[in-house]
């Protein structure tokens, strides 16, 4: 018992020692952090979703408040809100925010599509797509095995019908999940947008079709039907140009297999604190 | 107890018995920080005053506290705490007055702490029961032979960078291969130092 006693004591007088050292040192050699990186820090989210650029939060405040030209829209998850409070910190005018969300470009889920190859291997799409462009009759699509969903930090996208889904009222817009996707088919598109390519495929019409029910075949009535050229065709695959878009719905009428999609993407609930929906 | 002794032991531990690439301690900030010649020095002067630093304290504590107590299983505790006191100290000392070293460094700079290398010389020292002065020359050759290791293997990859590897092997592995390779030469000091110091 003694000698416990003893060995803790000894333990922690060094310790104590050592302690009021330390606290001697860092009292006289202190490096005061810089104010305006402190209440820039305090600013941001800090999630550390990089979707700025920057190693995370710390990285970013670092970087506007003792570099020249850094721009202080770059914090998507922070949105105009942050954008304003840092611009007013550094005396500049923030640029106008766009809010973005992610969105799959895939609408092959189960029904439409089928499997081509039997693939056994390990269960992410990185894997999947090294072995022929991964098992499904179409080479564009979505694979489904949730690399996306793993690295969303907000739990915004899950995996149903074999096909990624995102959750726009959770979305940040990190852009996390459109870096890992393996097909590259996650894109970061604006918060307004009316209507969207369900679809990826370059392929030639006809082969489109037999590999998925609802893919682009690249057959140009959309493009004919818009009335302000918003929508056009490219290697047998239609584009919506956003700006141009005002959301008429003819392009969705008029299209014949129902790869167009009128969409609404909910912004997050007015007032969430992005790091409310960070999983655990 | 002569100069003889001294030279023996501080060469021994920069060629022969190199803690890197002899006994293989300290090999996550030789790998992690040997990309840039300039950071390689900046690591190496701190893990050598570390390690001198470390010695000068963590001998007295072994044979003026420890072991009149009879409580040498304390060892790995009390050296780690000094250890990890001296590279906050370090920390904050670079921080004030090297700002571009202390930024370089990043996170290898508290990695000190756990290096390997430093814990060795510290307990190698006790282990082969050298005196207060051996301790110190030992430590000092450990931080030089810390350094040569650093600066050659920095100046190997800045050439290994220039160079047109097969795909497979960029990045890591040829690093690794060439880690070995450095290793490989420096059995060739074995011996050499004990035939002329003895």
């Amino acid at each position: 018992m003694n000698d416990i006693l003893i060995a803790a004591l000894v333990i922690s007088g060094v310790g104590l020692v050592l302690g009021i050292l330390l606290a001697i040192v860092s009292h006289f050699f202190a490096v005061p952090d810089d104010t305006t990186f402190v209440t820039i820090r305090e600013c941001l989210p800090g999630i550390n979703c990089g979707a700025c650029g920057y190693k995370g939060c710390d990285d970013y405040a670092h970087a506007l408040a003792e570099e020249e030209g850094v721009k202080p829209n770059l914090c998507i998850p922070g949105a105009q809100t942050v954008a304003d409070q840092i611009g007013g910190i550094l005396g500049v005018e923030a640029e106008p925010f766009e809010d973005v969300v992610a969105f799959v470009a895939c609408n092959g889920h189960c029904d439409a599509t089928h499997d081509q190859n039997r693939y056994d291997g390990v269960k992410t799409c990185h894997a999947a797509a090294q072995v022929h462009g991964g098992p499904g009759a179409c080479n564009y699509g979505c694979l489904g095995y949730g690399d996306c969903a793993a690295a969303c930090p907000a739990g915004a996208i899950c995996i149903k019908d074999g096909i990624a889904h995102v959750d726009t009222s959770r979305c940040l817009g990190c852009g996390l999940c459109a870096k890992v996707c393996a097909k590259g088919i996650i894109y970061m598109v604006p918060q307004d947008t009316q209507v969207v390519v369900m679809c990826s495929s370059k392929a030639k019409g006809a082969d489109a079709r037999k590999a998925c029910q609802n893919a682009c075949i690249g057959c140009k009535k959309c493009e004919k039907n818009c009335p302000h050229e918003a929508i056009h065709v490219a290697n047998n695959l239609a584009f919506v140009m956003y700006s141009k878009c005002t959301g008429c719905g003819q392009c969705v009428e008029n299209c014949p297999t129902g790869c167009l999609k009128k969409v609404f993407f909910p912004d997050l609930p007015e007032g969430t604190d992005p790091k409310s929906l960070l999983e655990e | 107890m002569d100069m003889k002794n001294f030279a023996f032991i501080l060469f021994s531990a920069i060629l022969a018995n190199n803690y890197v690439l002899k006994q293989f301690l300290g090999i996550c900030p030789f790998l992690g920080v040997s990309k840039k010649l300039d950071q390689a020095t900046g690591m190496s002067i701190a893990v050598t005053a570390v390690i001198l630093l470390a010695t000068a304290v963590t001998w007295p504590i072994q044979h003026l506290i420890l072991n009149p107590l009879n409580m040498g299983y304390m060892q790995n505790v009390s050296f780690i705490l000094v250890i990890a006191s001296l590279v906050q100290m370090l920390e904050m000392l670079l921080k004030k007055f090297s700002p571009s070293l202390h930024k370089g460094l990043g996170v290898y700079l508290p990695l000190i702490t756990t290096n390997c290398a430093v814990l060795g010389v510290t307990t190698i020292n006790i282990e082969k029961e050298y005196t207060y002065l051996e301790s110190l020359v030992n430590a000092l050759g450990a931080g030089l032979g810390f350094l040569l290791a650093m600066v050659l293997f920095s100046g190997l990859r800045s050439r290994i960078d220039e160079c047109n590897i097969p795909k497979p092997f960029r990045g890591l592995p040829v690093t690794l291969i060439a880690a070995s390779f450095v290793s490989l030469a420096f059995i060739g000091f074995g011996g050499v130092v004990e035939s002329i110091f003895t």
